[in-house]
């Protein structure tokens, strides 16, 4: 293969993603139920004016769509670090149980204390999460030698299945199964700025943690074995990338709900543009999961207005044709 | 040739099952939001109940316990042929997504055309086969690699893609159209009976009248094709044209089944499972023993959902992923 690397300068690729995310950014604040003009969005941001459709943009566009960036980014980054970590193509936050682990024990407090607050929920969903991937892996783990990538994903596959029933037996159960689909399938409907000061933090957090470790993760990603000659401390890095995903995943569940498959997609595409180097392919899976995400929601929005599509339907259709393409490939090399 | 000893335990459990599932019955028929009492039953049975005995039994449970019942014979027949043809233990119909391409085609059978209250039940088995069969098609074509021919895993794998972006797709179309039937497909994903009323039972039974007998007619054949393909052509099957067939009848049983009773999935893998446990791996001897475990399992996990939670209960898929999922895992790291 060809270094894709050298093709050409990589500062003009990620200026050319920071772009993409800017005009995704427009067109998501552009177009909706009210099409607002690019104009009205400058008074927005930058004075205090107010009219009817410039309070509009404040309060419900503009969290709404900043709530998509962070959890577009959030998701491709967590996606990234999976697959670097495992060496599994197909890994991705909502395949192996990491998004059904958060939505059952979003469930489990909303039913157990039903006043319970943003952070309450969020680090509700950072336990859930974790409690889904290590049952995944577990089970990966108990058999002798490990499990092939695609039969990780089929472990994922049956945990997820058991944890979504859990879930909606804990809503059916305890008579909030709407408040629950409210959080688990109403994508961004209704963010505001209040739950974003709460999970914003975290995600920023795992991001940088995240960013600051990418060179460790580049050679974890190539092997295990050069990665202990090269003297990294391979157990300390693995548990902090591993809270990173959880921290990323969780938030992003406690913001949207269920999203599978664009974890998958953006770090394979991505890829294709930066090469396989983590400290390229984090940031650039930011940038492209943000912009993705915009496009997904703006779609959402506008193809029924006034009333919305759900995001994680139009996503998981966007994101079949990758998977089975992915399946194909990989399966070459790792069944 | 097969010993008498074998048939001999072939049929006492045969009739054991039947004792379990009229036993069963019974106990569906007295359990419910509104009850009815136990030494009540029979004289209403024989025409002897009050009004609203009569009802109860008549046109509310009798109709949904036949209908459970029908259907999880269907799906346990199903899942029995995918799995022989696809020598591949974790086959079933709703992992690998056909039952999420019947949906998918009643999702567009309610949308686009008129609703006719005489032939509705009638139409529906017919086109959730049209949709399941394009689906499994798709799958097929997917997972058929030239000169290796289908492999078991990747065939799982396209099939959970296929199963999750149709579920979103479905949503979508949904959505799109009219709001209040968003409702009904949600919970027709969850696996909710919902065909509980004599005309679906009608709608459903000339299928299984047809396909069961015709299954088991075919139980040597499958026994063939489960040997590898130079086995089988040496011995004269024609295995193109035969796995073409039965295929087919796999996916007419599911379509038809989860026609009336929403997405359940896992039925059609444990009870194969379950029978091959108790009697061996040769199909004319295991299928009668899987159809009625089948039948038996959706009842009982119907039963128990119905009455956790009154008064709308439990959707039996929820159910039958809590028992499934973990199974689905033993069997995963059985192998």
């Amino acid at each position: 293969m060809k270094n894709p690397n050298r093709s050409l300068p990589m500062l003009i690729k990620f200026v050319a993603g920071v772009l993409v995310l800017a005009a995704s950014f427009m067109t998501a604040m552009v177009f909706g139920a009210a099409d607002t003009t690019i104009k009205e969005i400058w008074l927005a941001l930058t004075s205090t004016v107010k009219t009817d459709t410039i309070t509009m943009i404040r309060e419900i566009r503009l969290p709404r769509e900043v709530g998509a960036i962070f959890v577009g980014a959030a998701l491709s980054v967590a996606g990234a670090i999976m697959q670097g970590l495992t060496r599994n193509p197909l890994a991705d936050p909502g395949l192996l149980g990491l998004t059904a682990g958060a939505n059952a024990a979003l469930a489990l407090i909303m039913a157990l204390s039903p006043g319970a607050g943003y952070l309450a929920i969020t680090i509700a969903c950072f336990i859930g999460a974790s409690v889904g991937v290590i049952l995944v892996f577990g089970i990966g783990a108990l058999k002798k030698g490990g499990f092939s990538p695609l039969r990780i994903v089929l472990a994922g596959a049956a945990v997820s299945a058991f944890l979504f029933a859990v879930a909606e037996g804990i809503g059916l159960y305890f008579k909030i199964s709407k408040d629950v689909s409210m959080w688990t399938a109403g994508g961004l409907m209704g963010t505001s700025w209040t739950q974003l000061k709460i999970i914003v933090p975290f995600i920023l957090i795992g991001m940088l943690v995240a960013f600051y470790l990418s060179r460790q993760l580049t050679i974890l990603s190539l092997s295990e074995e050069v990665a202990v000659g090269l003297g990294q401390k391979t157990n300390l890095i693995k548990l902090v990338l591993f809270i990173v995903i959880v921290l990323l995943a969780g938030s992003a569940v406690a913001l949207v709900g269920n999203m599978a498959f664009i974890g998958l997609m953006v770090p394979h595409i991505v890829r294709m543009i930066v090469g396989t180097d983590y400290r390229f392919v984090l940031p650039m899976s930011a940038l492209f999961g943000a912009s993705f995400m915009l496009i997904a929601d703006t779609l959402g929005r506008t193809i029924n207005a006034p009333y919305e599509t759900p995001i994680y339907a139009i996503i998981s259709m966007l994101g079949l044709p990758f998977f089975l393409f992915i399946v194909r490939k990989g399966g070459k090399s790792f069944t | 040739m097969i010993h008498p000893s074998i048939i001999k335990k072939q049929r006492i459990i045969v009739s054991t099952l039947f004792v379990l599932i009229v036993l069963t019955m019974i106990a569906s028929l007295g359990l419910g939001y509104s009850s009815v009492s136990y030494d009540r039953i029979l004289p209403t049975i024989f025409g002897h109940g009050t009004f609203k005995e009569e009802f109860v039994l008549f046109e509310i449970r009798l109709p949904r316990i036949i209908v459970t019942l029908l259907a999880g014979m269907a799906l346990a027949i199903s899942g029995a042929i995918l799995q022989g043809l696809t020598r591949n233990d974790l086959a079933d119909p709703g992992i690998i997504g056909i039952n999420s391409g019947a949906g998918l085609g009643i999702a567009v059978f309610f949308l686009f055309f008129p609703i006719d209250a005489a032939s509705f039940a009638y139409m529906l088995p017919l086109v959730a086969f049209a949709g399941a069969l394009l689906t499994a098609v798709l799958i097929y074509l997917f997972s058929y690699k030239k000169g290796i021919g289908l492999q078991p895993v990747r065939l799982i794998l396209v099939g959970i893609g296929f199963s999750m972006a149709l579920s979103g797709a479905m949503i979508v179309i949904i959505s799109a159209a009219e709001r209040q039937k968003v409702d009904f497909i949600a919970r027709w994903l969850a696996g909710n009976i919902w065909g509980t009323d004599w005309p679906f039972i009608w709608a459903l039974l000339p299928w299984l009248l047809i396909l069961i007998p015709f299954s088991l007619y075919k139980a040597n054949r499958l026994n063939l094709l489960n040997l590898s393909d130079p086995v089988a052509i040496g011995v004269g099957v024609s295995i193109e044209k035969e796995r073409v067939i039965l295929l087919l009848t796999a996916v007419a049983l599911a379509a038809s089944a989860v026609s009336v009773t929403g997405g359940i999935a896992f039925i059609g893998l444990m009870a194969p499972h379950l029978a091959k446990a108790l009697i061996g791996p040769r199909n004319q001897l295991f299928l009668p023993i899987a159809i009625l475990i089948g039948g038996w399992l959706l009842l009982f996990a119907d039963t128990i959902g119905r009455n956790v939670l009154e008064p709308e209960g439990i959707p039996a898929g929820i159910m039958t992923a809590l028992i499934g999922a973990p199974y689905f895992v033993y069997l995963l790291l059985r192998k």
